[in-house]
C-alpha cells in the first residue's frame, strides 16, 4: 500500500493528539468505528460560549489513513463555529489526502466522527 | 535508508550462493543444459545424472528411497497431486477426507475443490496453542476415510504437529497419510519411515534453494497410487509429466543437501535468535505469543500486540519485512484465518506480527527489530483510544461499538 506524502506526514506528526475533559460541557466526543472493523476514532471538540471551536484533539485506532484523516481533521475545525465544522464533507478530506478508493471509509469515519462530536456537545449544552 | 531488514524467512529465502553457482552449470552452452529425458546423447545423460544426484539429496533428508521422489513445480502442486491424486485414484473405498483449518491453502482450496466434486472433508479445530493432535484424527476418521492430510510445520504460527502420532493412527486405520512439509523440511528433522507417512510434499525456496521447483515424496511401500494431475510424455513415472527443469532440481538438491548437513547447528543458532526476540520484547504490557512455545520449530515467531491497529503497526515497522496477522488486500480487512482458528478475536489477530528468522539473520538484526518493535508499538498506543480506555479500566468486550 502506497500511502501520499501528506498521509504520512501526519502519521509521522500527529496533530492534536489527545483528551479533552469529557465532564465539561463545553466538549463533544465523537467515538466512532468498531474494533473489529479496525478503525475507531475518538475526536473531542471544545467550543467557546460562542459555539466557536477553540480546541480539538483526537486519538485514532486504525490504519494510517484513518490515522491522517483524524489528524487533518482536527487541524480544519480549530476555529470554526460548530456549525461550519458540521460542513465539511468527507470527500474533501480523501482529496487532501489523496486517499485511494480503498481509504476512502477512513475519510468517512472522520466525517462521522466530526458530526458525533458536535451533536454531543449541542446536547450537553441544551441539557444545560 | 537501505533495505529493510528481512525477517520473513517463512515466505521465501534467498537462494544460497553455493546453490546458485550450482544451478548456472545447467543452463548456458558451455553447461550441462541437457534435457534429463534424452536418452541417446552425453547432454542427456549429464542432465539425468545431475536430477538422480539431486533426487537423492531430497530423499536423504527425509528418509525416503529416490525412487519415491516426484518433482513438481513446487508445494503447491504437490499438496494438489497428493490430495486430488489419492482422493481420485481410491473413490471405490470411499470419498472422504480429514483436514485442518491451518493448513496452508494450496490443501485448503484443493479440498473444497473435491467438496465440489462430491468429495466430503472434515476440517479439523486446532487446540489454542495451533496444534492438531493425534486424538482429533482418531476421532474424525470413517471407514469412508481414504486421506488425512496435516501440516508438519504451520506457517504462521511455527506450531509442530506430532506426525509420527498421526501417521501411526492412519497406518492403523489403512488411511493414506499426507503431510505439507514446506515449513518443516531443513527445520526439523524428518524420517518418513518412523513417521509412517505416505505422501509429503517439499518445497525448494523456503529453504535457500529457487523457486519454481518442489517434490512429493510417494510411498513405495506399501505403495501408494495416485492419479497424475498433469498428463503428456509419462515423465516421474506417470505421475508428473513435463521436462525436468534440470537447474532448478540442481538447485533444490543442492539446498536440501546442505539442509541436511547445517541443520543442528543452524536451528541451534535460530533458536537463540528468537529467544534474544522474545526477551527483548516480552516486558511490554497486552502482548501474547500465539502458537505452542515448546512444539515448535524455532524460526518462526508470531506476536499479536493488543489495543494496535495491525496495518498501521506494519506501516510503522516498514524498516522491517515481517509479515502480519491481516490479509490486507482489499477494502475489508481479512484477519489471518489461522489465527481466527485460534480463538483470537479480529482485532488481536489483525495486529498480530510473524517474524521468521533464517539462516542470514544476526544478532544486530535482532536488537534493531526489538527496539523498532518497542518504538512503534508505544507510538502507536499512544495514539490509540482503545488503549486509553483500557488503562482507564473499561472493559472493551462491553463497549457497544458501531460496526461499520
Amino acid at each position: 500500500m502506497a500511502y501520499s506524502e501528506k498521509v504520512i506526514d501526519h502519521y509521522e506528526n500527529p496533530r492534536n493528539v489527545g483528551k479533552l475533559d469529557d465532564n465539561s460541557k463545553f466538549v463533544g466526543t465523537g467515538m466512532v468505528g468498531a474494533p473489529a472493523c479496525g478503525d475507531v476514532m475518538r475526536l473531542q471538540i471544545q467550543v467557546n460560549d460562542n459555539g466557536v471551536i477553540e480546541d480539538a484533539k483526537f486519538k485514532t485506532y486504525g490504519c494510517g489513513s484513518a490515522i491522517a484523516s483524524s489528524s487533518l481533521l482536527t487541524e480544519w475545525v480549530k476555529g470554526k463555529n460548530i456549525e461550519e465544522a458540521g460542513q465539511i464533507r468527507n470527500t474533501e478530506i480523501a482529496q487532501e489526502l489523496a486517499l485511494p478508493p480503498v481509504k476512502i471509509h477512513c475519510s468517512v469515519l472522520a466525517e462521522d466522527a466530526i458530526k458525533a462530536a458536535i451533536r454531543d456537545v449541542k446536547d450537553k449544552q441544551q441539557k444545560g | 535508508m537501505g533495505l529493510p531488514i528481512y525477517l520473513d524467512y517463512a515466505s521465501t529465502t534467498p537462494v544460497d550462493p553455493e546453490v546458485a553457482d550450482k544451478m548456472m552449470q545447467f543452463l548456458t552452452p558451455s553447461g550441462r543444459f541437457g534435457n534429463p529425458a534424452s536418452r541417446s546423447h552425453v547432454f542427456g545423460w549429464e542432465a539425468e545424472s545431475a536430477v538422480e544426484d539431486a533426487r537423492g539429496e531430497v530423499a536423504k533428508l527425509i528418509g525416503a528411497d529416490p525412487r519415491e521422489v516426484v518433482w513438481t513445480s513446487g508445494a503447491t502442486e504437490a499438496n494438489n497431486l497428493a490430495i486430488k491424486g489419492c482422493a481420485h485414484f481410491n473413490t471405490r473405498k470411499g470419498k472422504h477426507i480429514i483436514t485442518s483449518n491451518i493448513e496452508h491453502k494450496a490443501v485448503l482450496d484443493t479440498c473444497r475443490q473435491l467438496e465440489r466434486e462430491g468429495f466430503e472433508v472434515t476440517y479439523l479445530d486446532p487446540n489454542a496453542q495451533g496444534l492438531i493432535l493425534p486424538e482429533m484424527v482418531s476421532s474424525a476418521i470413517r471407514d469412508e476415510t481414504t486421506v488425512v492430510s496435516i501440516m508438519h510445520v504451520n506457517n504462521e504460527l511455527g506450531t509442530r504437529n506430532d506426525i509420527a502420532a498421526i501417521g501411526q493412527i492412519c497406518r492403523d486405520n489403512k488411511v493414506f497419510f499426507h503431510v505439507d512439509a514446506a515449513q518443516s523440511a531443513g527445520k526439523t528433522v524428518i524420517d518418513v519411515e518412523t513417521m509412517n507417512v505416505d505422501m509429503m510434499s517439499l518445497s525448494a525456496h523456503k529453504i535457500y534453494g529457487p523457486k519454481g521447483i518442489g517434490a512429493l515424496f510417494v510411498r513405495r511401500k506399501p505403495r501408494v497410487r495416485i492419479e497424475a494431475q498433469m498428463h503428456g510424455g509419462g515423465h516421474e513415472r506417470g505421475m508428473r509429466s513435463g521436462t525436468l527443469p534440470t537447474h532448478q532440481i540442481v538447485g533444490m538438491g543442492e539446498a536440501f543437501r546442505v539442509a541436511n548437513v547445517v541443520l543442528p547447528t543452524e536451528s541451534a543458532k535460530i533458536a537463540r535468535l528468537r529467544d534474544r526476540l522474545w526477551t527483548g520484547v516480552s516486558d511490554m504490557e497486552e502482548i501474547y505469543l500465539n502458537g505452542s512455545p515448546n512444539q515448535s520449530v524455532p524460526g518462526i515467531i508470531n506476536i499479536s500486540f493488543a489495543f494496535v491497529e495491525g496495518e498501521s503497526l506494519i506501516m510503522a515497522l516498514r524498516d522491517l519485512a515481517v509479515s502480519s496477522g491481516s490479509a490486507c488486500t482489499s477494502a475489508s480487512l481479512e484477519p489471518s484465518y489461522v489465527l481466527r482458528a485460534l480463538g483470537l478475536n479480529d482485532e488481536v489477530a489483525h495486529s498480530s506480527i510473524r517474524f521468521s528468522i533464517g539462516r542470514y539473520t544476526t544478532e544486530k538484526d535482532i536488537d534493531d527489530t526489538v527496539s523498532k518493535v518497542r518504538h512503534a508499538v508505544y507510538k502507536l498506543r499512544e495514539l490509540s483510544p482503545l488503549w486509553d480506555m483500557f488503562q482507564d479500566g473499561v472493559d472493551l468486550d462491553q463497549v457497544e461499538w458501531a460496526a461499520h
